[in-house]
């Protein structure tokens, strides 16, 4: 469950964005998570919620955007779709794909009200 | 887990020294009576409602692990000056991480400085164990936590005797698969995997495997009494990460520990002379 600490550390730095400004409430956060970074949506929300109480964000919504997948083939030489962390290649069926997206853990912005 | 009194974390810091660190707890509970919604814009600004004015709109645009980052950027700058080698031992539990700890210690105490960090979420029964070979060893009970964060190696730090040139051994919490993410500031993860566990492993975990530099397959000594095919393990490991370094050992018998010393002594010479190098610049 390092979603918990994950949820944590998404607080920190939209406090750390508002602390000088004047903002009554935070309406929403929108985070990035990558489809094959290592952080489960579902978990994510559920610690957001506990951990937002006390903070500047209390209230607020948090919204996952989901980045899709994609590797460089080292073989094929291009860019391919990766639906899987360290999956194989689509087109050539071997492992030599170096993660290109998906791997997204960011805090894009927040919404205020 | 930020505490907001000191922005410590919620773990302990146990020294084996007599005196208080500083101890939080936090029980309040949390509960949830109201459902999500989610809809993901795709206008300009990537919100959700279109049209909705820039103003209300506070740009952040960080990574959720850059303060986690930050810190071990600070405890590497702090190591990289001393001149410490620093490893961070990962697997999940049972893997006898302390036991080849405790073996591997006793080879180097008294021919090279070495101190240790131990992570667990209770007790401090690995530094009691760690202690009894005459190292130094801090024990950070995480708590509620699952891993150890670049914060509570950093207080950890403060704390311990650290000789220059030393070699630090940070033993994480027994889990596969959330200290992956987590960068303390050392110089390598080393994953430990027991042949009692299954060779797919690395591929059920992979971030793990992909996050380490070098692989202990420990309890070889077991693989004459089970089932364990050593060869599809390595396979499996290099599928994930193909830089991975690999050898095996065991605690019990001492065999490939020679190896990994060796690996050890090398990586705590290069810091040693890294550091004086940049003690002249």
């Amino acid at each position: 469950m390092h979603e918990m600490a994950l949820a944590e550390s998404v607080i920190d730095l939209v406090e750390d964005a508002i602390r000088d400004k004047d903002i009554a409430q935070v309406k929403s956060v929108v985070v990035e998570v990558g489809i094959l970074s290592h952080v489960s949506p579902e978990a994510l929300l559920f610690c957001f919620d506990a951990v937002c109480r006390d903070s500047a964000a209390a209230g607020a919504r948090l919204e996952i955007v989901r980045v899709a997948g994609a590797g460089w083939c080292l073989d094929c030489g291009k860019t391919v779709p990766l639906s899987e962390r360290f999956g194989a290649c689509p087109e050539c069926g071997r492992h030599h794909v170096q993660m290109t997206a998906g791997d997204e853990l960011r805090v894009r912005e927040v919404e205020i009200g | 887990m930020m505490c907001t009194v000191c922005g410590c974390g919620e773990a302990s810091v146990e020294t084996g020294k007599t005196g208080a660190d500083h101890v939080h707890s936090h029980d309040h509970g949390h509960d949830h009576g109201h459902g999500h919604s989610h809809d993901y814009g795709t206008g300009l600004a990537g919100v959700h409602v279109p049209g909705l004015s820039q103003e209300r709109i506070v740009r952040i645009e960080r990574d959720i692990l850059s303060k986690n980052d930050s810190h071990a950027a600070a405890n590497r700058a702090r190591l990289a000056e001393l001149g410490v080698f620093a490893l961070n031992l990962v697997s999940s539990p049972g893997s006898g991480k302390t036991a080849l700890l405790v073996r591997v210690l006793s080879d180097l105490v008294g021919k090279v400085p070495v101190a240790v960090i131990e992570g667990d979420q209770q007790t401090s029964n690995d530094a009691a164990r760690i202690r009894a070979t005459g190292v130094a060893a801090i024990q950070i009970n995480t708590g509620k936590g699952c891993h150890l964060d670049a914060h509570m190696v950093g207080h950890a730090l403060d704390d311990l005797p650290l000789e220059p040139g030393s070699v630090l051994f940070i033993e994480n919490v027994g889990n596969l698969v959330c200290p992956a993410a987590f960068d303390l500031g050392e110089a390598h993860k080393v994953v430990v995997l027991s042949v009692t566990e299954g060779e797919d492993k690395p591929l059920k975990y992979p971030d793990m495997f992909a996050a380490a530099d070098l692989m202990l397959l420990n309890k070889s000594d077991l693989l004459p009494h089970i089932e364990f095919d050593v060869a599809a393990c390595v396979a499996n490991a290099l599928r994930v990460n193909p830089r991975l370094k690999i050898l095996t050992v065991s605690a019990r018998s001492g065999e490939g520990l020679d190896s990994f010393l060796d690996w050890v002594r090398a990586g705590q010479a290069l810091a040693r002379a890294t550091a004086k190098a940049a003690a002249l610049a």
